[in-house]
């Protein structure tokens, strides 16, 4: 199957390498005519969002180890080292620790997107399953990189969750020696989380990578949920979704500046910039903010390993919901009941990272546990049944036709349609 | 129509940001402060912060290092070279060796570390009752409530109320968590004399001492809001330019 590649571009050099090394015309292929479907919104903007966060969080990071220390005497000051006697150290720092913030928006974004268009479902099963992947590892990336400024909030928030898994039966306990290293966090923890928080952003650039092979195969999903019909129905991915996109990125970059420059700790905790002290437990342990429903549902089960197992299953279920959802309309446009439902679990969630950020006293406790219901519920209940009895509204035949007619109506997410269109006014 | 597009997008991205604040835990009712520093284009009030400088330096340097600031950190609240070496000569620090191999010390320089006043940590407990006067570099971040709680623990001394019992050496304060904190009421009416005439009550004192407190906790803060005004102005002609080039982009489309 060798031989030269019979390239098309004019430019000699490029033509040269493009002829042993056709990666000029893959890019043409799958980032300038790519077809792409002429009727996102913008909520289609996130991936490519998600994918320059990602790029962010390397490059601060990669500088950001170059002036770190990973050893439980000196991680401390060495960050604080970074923020005063580093050149531009405190952007450096600000924008890595309110990036990752950003990251989670984006991506928490970006799933609610795929779930509310239903772009989960077949073809895109696989694509789906490697994008929960790359929360997954986003997850534990974030949590290591909060380890490492070693303040109090690192020492404890990493004592409390890897203490989590000594909770599984037999293996628990040496599952937990082999993450500390030793017998409690300590130095060799603070050298394994440093070294795998190094690693694990450059698995997930492979796994998103996947991620976007993936998408290339399936095409992308739209608003309506409907299949590609004729070319009619797309648009070169150059020069108009590059465009599109980059209105979305210059607006994210604006929310990230005004974070890093005007409120760079405004997401953080105040006990992280005290040094980490194995003989003082902080009055509350909390995590990040992202982590907070999370950490509502571990709470809500008076049970340690049934806690455990809720906790990490609320993201497993999230790799079988292609299966969980039965019905074979995508876009919660047509689905008048699980667009309600839809919105009813993004409440659930805020109310879950409400009940995260408080002690699990009086009516938080309540509340933990009915909105931890109803997050399973939501999905292994009233997915699959919803499916079976919910009455869709009839789709348009193809994604040319409702645009030719000016738009058609319905949904909370009408108003950006509508603006979309009203667009070439 | 158009813009409403964009808010909405601008909104869907800010909005989650906000939610956190939402979900603070239920912090103290800590009386607030007007301060300089405060807002995107605070600064710190040069003056405040020297007068604070003083307060640290004959009052608060007695129990509280201050390990992460140079001498020559000073620069950040004006003052100048040769004030800057005066106030670093005024300590003794170690020298390392000299050539005979003995051990010698030096008067400070401006590159040198603030000069804490206790060798170790137990060192600073055995001589404070055996509570430990915590690192002020990074104090004022470490406190929910920032600069107004620290300002609210300094002026809330009182008299318990009746019927609590204080522990041995402890202190009543409104605003200490617990409200008993081994650290005496460490400013009075006229605990310093200021030069600049300055009358020197204790909300003053504790004015300018949080001050410098904020400036050493973020000394970045004046040139990070800066440096992030010229940020938000370049971004928002940025979005401004790109929207347009979207939508010439699309203006042949139908969608
Ligand atoms: C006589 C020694 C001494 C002096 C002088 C002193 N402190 Fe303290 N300070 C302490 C001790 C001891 C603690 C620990 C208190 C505790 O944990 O109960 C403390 C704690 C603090 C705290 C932390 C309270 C908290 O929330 O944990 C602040 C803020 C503080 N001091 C500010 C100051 C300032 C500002 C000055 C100068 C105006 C000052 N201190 C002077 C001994 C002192
Ligand atoms: C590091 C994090 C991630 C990156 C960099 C990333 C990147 C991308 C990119 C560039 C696209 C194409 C543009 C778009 O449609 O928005 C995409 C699409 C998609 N992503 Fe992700 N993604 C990430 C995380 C996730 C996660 C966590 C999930 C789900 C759990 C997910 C699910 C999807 C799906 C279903 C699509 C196809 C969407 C469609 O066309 O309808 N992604 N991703």
């Amino acid at each position: 199957m060798a031989g030269l590649h019979n390239s098309e571009f004019s430019n000699p050099v490029i033509n040269w390498i493009d002829t042993r090394l056709p990666i000029f015309t893959m890019m043409q292929k799958e980032y300038g005519s790519f077809p792409t479907p002429k009727n996102f919104n913008y909520f289609w903007n996130f991936g490519a969002l998600a994918t320059v966060n990602l790029l962010l969080m390397i490059a601060t990071g990669v500088f950001l180890a170059m002036n770190y220390t990973p050893n439980t005497s000196m991680a401390f000051e060495s960050v604080q080292r970074i923020m005063r006697d580093v050149n531009y150290g405190w952007l450096l720092r600000y924008l890595h620790s309110n990036g990752a913030s950003m990251f989670f928006i984006v991506v928490y974004i970006h799933i609610f997107r795929g779930m509310y268009y239903g772009s989960y479902k077949k073809p895109r099963e696989l694509l789906w399953i490697l994008g929960v992947v790359i929360l997954l590892l986003m997850m534990a990336t974030a949590f290591m990189g909060y380890v490492l400024p070693w303040g109090q909030m690192s020492y404890w928030g990493a004592t409390v969750i890897t203490n989590l898994f000594s909770a599984i039966p037999l293996v628990g306990d040496s599952i937990v020696t082999l993450l500390w290293g030793g017998f409690s966090v300590d130095n060799p923890t603070l050298n394994r989380f440093f070294s795998l928080h190094y690693l694990m952003p450059f698995v997930l650039i492979a796994v998103v990578f996947l991620h976007v092979a993936a998408l290339h195969i399936t095409g992308s999903n739209n608003p309506l949920g409907i299949d590609v019909k004729t070319p009619q129905d797309t648009l070169p991915f150059h020069p108009y979704y590059t465009a599109k996109d980059s209105v979305g990125m210059c607006v994210w970059a604006m929310v990230l500046a005004a974070l890093v420059f005007f409120a760079p700790n405004f997401l953080g905790d105040p006990a992280n910039f005290i040094p980490a002290n194995p003989l003082q437990t902080p009055a509350e342990i909390v995590p990040e903010w992202y982590f907070l429903p999370f950490y509502a549902i571990l709470r809500s089960v008076p049970d340690k390993l049934g806690g455990v197992s809720m906790m990490f299953g609320s993201i497993i279920v999230l790799f079988i919901l292609p299966w969980l959802d039965t019905s074979p309309v995508r876009s919660a446009r047509f689905r008048p009941i699980y667009r309600v439902l839809m919105w009813v679990l993004v409440i659930d969630l805020l109310a879950l990272g409400a009940v995260g950020a408080h002690r699990p006293e009086g009516i938080w406790v309540v509340i933990g546990r009915a909105s931890t219901a109803w997050y399973f519920l939501h999905f292994l209940v009233l997915l699959p049944l919803l499916g079976k009895f919910e009455k869709t509204l009839p789709l348009p035949d193809s994604i040319s036709q409702p645009v030719l007619k000016g738009g058609i109506g319905g949904g909370p997410l009408a108003g950006a349609a509508a603006a979309q269109s009203m667009e070439k006014n | 129509m158009r813009p409403v597009a964009l808010a909405l997008f601008a909104g869907l991205l800010a909005g989650p940001a906000l939610v956190p604040a939402a979900f603070a835990q239920d912090a103290a009712d800590l009386p607030k402060q007007n301060w300089s520093f405060a807002g995107p284009f605070g600064t710190y009030d040069r003056a405040s912060a020297q007068r604070g400088f003083q307060v640290y330096k004959e009052v608060c340097s007695a129990c509280h290092s201050m390990k992460l600031v140079h001498y020559r950190d000073l620069s950040g609240i004006g003052f100048d070279a040769k004030q800057i070496a005066a106030i670093a000569a005024t300590v003794e620090v170690s020298g390392g060796v000299n050539d005979d191999g003995e051990p010698f010390n030096r008067p400070g320089l401006p590159s040198d570390m603030f000069k804490s006043p206790f060798a170790n940590d137990n060192a600073a407990r055995a001589a404070n009752n055996g509570a430990l006067p915590p690192d002020q570099s990074v104090l004022l971040n470490a406190r929910e409530g920032g600069a107004d709680y620290i300002y609210d623990l300094l002026t809330g001394y009182a008299d318990p109320p009746a019927g609590m019992t204080m522990g041995d050496g402890m202190n009543y304060n409104k605003y200490f968590p617990g409200h008993q904190i081994a650290m005496g009421q460490p400013l009075h009416d006229d605990q310093v004399v200021y030069s600049d005439g300055t009358k020197a009550t204790i909300e003053q004192e504790a004015r300018d001492v949080t001050t410098f407190l904020a400036f050493v906790a973020n000394p970045e803060m004046e040139e990070r809001k800066r440096l992030g005004a010229k940020a938000i102005i370049f971004l928002a002609l940025l979005t401004g330019v790109t929207y347009a080039v979207k939508r010439r982009v699309w203006a042949d489309v139908d969608h």
